[in-house]
């Protein structure tokens, strides 16, 4: 069997294993801060609801934590491909340096525990559960995401910034400092960087939804709560993110120049170097089109220096140790479209704010919804150019400076094979997870219509929700 | 130091056996639960059993994957490397597994619910058979050490494999079964009670089968493992055994709560079983333990983060399942009725 399959399979696994990874890791990035925001966004609005004794607040709790159910189950799942494709498709990797690699993942594996346990208990407690302890069980789930995202984003900034291990004189592992794994020099910028990219996505990905309600002329009480929420959750991680994503984008020049050439796009080390929009290198290396704002990309490096900064080019890198020219592009365009998206969204949660400061509401044009409105996805976008940024720009690496991408690799050759059906699988399943969150919408809007009518008209009081628990059949006749 | 955290891997094998077993299980009565009409109501028990769990169940195959990379990553390395075929399809098993039973909750129309269900139950068949096809692969010496693949079909598609899959599966459901008896009965259900204790029955006489014929293969087909379980692992298999019959005659008597501890039991030990008899090799017989252990720090960290894990993530989980199993987690309650509603007008 394996002869007769063997000219089908003998196909170069690398491509096809970056392939692949690069797309799983798009696919669940998305569902990252759904669980991680989400679950903080839904307890404000659970607490507004016991606090305030607020039906629609109450009501919106209880949706998002269903719609959490589905959302966290994909991310669970996608997420445990990851850990398959870490062996699957780089076991050279995990061999060698799984005894460090591996330490931040089993800290991460604790968050995991306990965010399914208590998203469980926190879903399914609705009905029997006394409303403050009920709120209590969501507490863990906020903490565990935090920690997880902390502790996995920590694994990828070893990669970048690999310490605490010794190796022999064969390559082998064989001393571990699980602290300085851990605590490496990129954690502490890249997992802030990541958990306030969440929280933003997370945030601006919820209050989208509740946008587009409002443009379509839902514009009630429910629906404003609802936008409300996550939208300010989100704009205030942006200023901080501001904060961060520049603190961040120093420490690269400072301490990953190779990385920061890509993303600036400097061919040769030079100072005044300006900062250039858009465009790429040609076949020499030189940079050709997009728009040059004059000694920028210096000032930004080191303000107190100024123009005078010296940025290293690529030049002085070895060409087989840094990107390739293509490569180079796809950082930098990923660089550009962050900052560019992340200061229009910035620029929108200032209107956000200023209309608060100055007319006590939220905006209420209709150009600041559709700008909401596109913004969930402008956040995603954004999400994933940084990750772009980061990965691309790593290149020829997966562990900066001790192994290349390509010595890292599996052997099996029918890497393509699972790359397709891993790409049917996903797109299939994208698909469903929208049309099935859409279909649960539109039932409880058509229920809360119905129940509208029930109470005598649209302006009559709205029973609350847990009245409708009370009257509904059990649970038990009601499951499929 | 690396057996210590052999066995902190072995404790979650086993409880992944023990928890996610029985949830895939349940999918197989999912799948073999007859027409959308006939089979309404034990999947609505399915539901209902394994709905609130199910994930923190799983949580278990991330730590076993989690603690072989960590502290043993070369013999994590080998078994990624040969057996691809089984990992992928498990894995790509585990996306639909899970995505099409959290799906299917919440559409209303029969036929995604039927498409969705069909998707959820055959993984829930496929996932276990792979899991336990890489098992037997392992135990039979088919995964080689040091940087070189196995045969990637044969190393998986041998005796020991076949064996090993068969055996996870039907052990799966029978553990499904036993759980899904009292869980009924919690429900008030007194037909779903007698149908699954049936079920219970019948696949603990298969999974008592198929463990027999498995010693005879297991002689022929992976020496080591079988010389194993007949001298060091011997009180463990006994164990098994004395457990299952035991299950078994409480079943047949209607039942009594002990059947699903001794069912427990029953599964627990081959587990364990398994473990002590490929011991001190974790690729048996290229690789040794002590051979695969990470360095002193790193196997630390394991075993600091497990007693954190015992005294965070055990009372966890162990206040989910006491909730669970005093009825306290109902189905979200967001429009309750509504699905009824739909079902008559349509």
């Amino acid at each position: 069997m394996a002869s007769a399959l063997g000219w089908v399979l003998a196909v170069n696994p690398v491509p096809w294993a970056r392939a692949q990874m690069a797309f799983t890791l798009a696919f669940h990035i998305v569902l990252v801060p759904l669980g991680v925001a989400w679950g903080f966004i839904t307890l404000i609005a659970n607490w507004r609801a016991i606090k305030k004794n607020d039906a629609d607040a109450l009501r919106l709790a209880q949706r998002w934590s269903k719609y959490m159910a589905v959302t966290f189950a994909v991310g669970a799942v996608s997420g445990t491909v990851l850990s398959f494709e870490f062996g699957l498709l780089w076991p050279r990797f995990m061999g060698r340096f799984g005894d460090a690699f591996g330490i931040p993942f089993a800290i991460e594996g604790l968050f995991f525990f306990l965010e399914a346990i208590f998203l469980a208990v926190y879903i399914y407690g609705w009905k029997r559960l006394k409303p403050w302890p009920h709120f209590w069980t969501g507490v863990p789930i906020v903490i565990a995401g935090i920690g997880g995202t902390v502790s996995v984003v920590a694994a990828n900034a070893w990669m970048n910034e690999p310490a605490g291990f010794t190796l022999n004189s064969a390559g082998k592992v064989v001393d571990v400092d699980p602290w300085d794994v851990i605590f490496n020099k990129a954690m502490p910028l890249q997992s802030l960087h990541m958990l306030v990219a969440a929280y933003l996505v997370g945030g601006f990905l919820v209050a989208s939804v509740y946008a587009f309600g409002m443009l379509r002329g839902r514009r009630d009480r429910y629906h404003r709560i609802g936008f409300l929420i996550p939208f300010t959750v989100a704009a205030i991680a942006m200023p901080i993110q501001m904060l961060v994503g520049d603190e961040m984008a120093r420490w690269v020049f400072n301490n990953e120049p190779v990385k920061f050439a890509a993303i600036e796009m400097v061919p040769k080390t030079s100072t005044d170097v300006p900062e250039t929009l858009f465009g790429h290198l040609d076949d020499k290396g030189q940079v050709v089109g997009g728009i040059a704002i004059p000694g920028l990309a210096s000032i930004l490096s080191d303000p107190a220096e100024g123009t005078s900064t010296q940025i290293q080019g690529l030049d002085s890198f070895p060409r087989d140790e840094r990107p390739t020219n293509s490569q180079v592009d796809v950082v930098h365009l990923a660089w550009d479209v962050m900052v560019g998206l992340g200061t229009f969204l910035f620029l929108l949660s200032l209107w956000y704010f200023a209309s608060w400061v100055f007319k006590r509401r939220m905006p209420k044009s209709k150009l600041f919804l559709w700008i909401a409105a596109a913004a969930g996805v402008l956040s995603v976008v954004t999400l994933e150019a940084g990750w772009v940024v980061t990965e691309v720009g790593r290149q020829p690496w997966i562990v900066r400076n001790y192994m290349k991408v390509e010595d890292a690799a599996t052997a099996n050759t029918g890497v393509w094979i699972t790359f397709i059906a891993v790409l049917l699988v996903y797109v299939g399943l994208a698909v469903t997870v929208i049309l099935v969150l859409r279909q649960m919408s539109r039932r409880w809007r058509e229920g809360d219509a119905e129940a509208e009518v029930d109470d005598g008209g649209p302006y009559g009081p709205r029973p609350a929700p847990e009245e409708h628990a009370a009257n509904a059949d059990d649970d038990r006749e009601l499951v499929p | 130091m690396s057996d210590v955290v052999a066995l902190i891997l072995m404790v979650g094998i086993t409880a992944y056996a023990l928890f996610g077993g029985a949830d895939f299980g349940a999918g197989f009565w999912d799948l073999t639960a007859g027409g959308a009409e006939r089979g309404r109501t034990p999947r609505s028990v399915i539901t209902h059993s394994i709905g609130p769990v199910w994930e923190a169940n799983h949580v278990w195959l991330i730590f076993c994957l989690v603690v072989l990379w960590t502290a043993f990553s070369e013999a994590f390395a080998s078994i990624m490397l040969t057996l691809f075929v089984p990992l992928s399809i498990a894995a790509l098993g585990i996306v639909f597994r899970g995505s099409a039973f959290a799906f299917r909750k919440e559409v209303t129309r029969t036929s995604s619910q039927r498409n969705f269900g069909a998707a959820f139950a055959t993984s829930s068949v496929i996932v276990p058979f792979c899991m336990g096809a890489v098992a037997g692969a392992i135990a039979s010496g088919r995964v080689p050490a040091g940087g070189k693949a196995g045969d990637p079909w044969s190393s998986w598609i041998n005796p020991t494999s076949i064996l090993g899959g068969v055996l996870a599966v039907t052990v799966c459901a029978y553990l499904a079964a036993v759980y899904m008896v009292w869980d009924a009965r919690r429900l008030g259900d007194a037909d779903m009670v007698e149908y699954f204790r049936r079920r219970a029955v019948v696949s603990a006489v298969v999974a008592g089968i198929v463990a027999l014929a498995g010693i005879f293969v297991l002689h022929g087909d992976a020496t080591y493992v079988f010389h194993g379980l007949t001298s060091r692992a011997l009180p463990l298999v006994i164990l098994s055994a004395l457990c299952g019959i035991g299950s078994m005659v409480l079943l047949l008597r209607s039942g009594h709560r002990g059947a699903r501890l001794l069912a427990m039991g029953a599964v627990a030990t081959v587990v364990l079983g398994w473990g002590v008899a490929q011991y001190p090799y974790i690729l048996p017989t290229s690789m040794k333990l002590s051979a695969a252990a990470a360095p002193d720090a790193t196997l630390w960290s394991v075993v600091i983060v497990f007693v954190i894990a015992a005294f965070v993530i055990l009372p966890s989980l162990g206040l989910l399942y006491y909730l669970d199993q005093r009825d306290l987690l109902a189905a979200p309650a967001v429009e309750p009725g509504l699905d009824g509603e739909r079902e008559a007008r349509a």
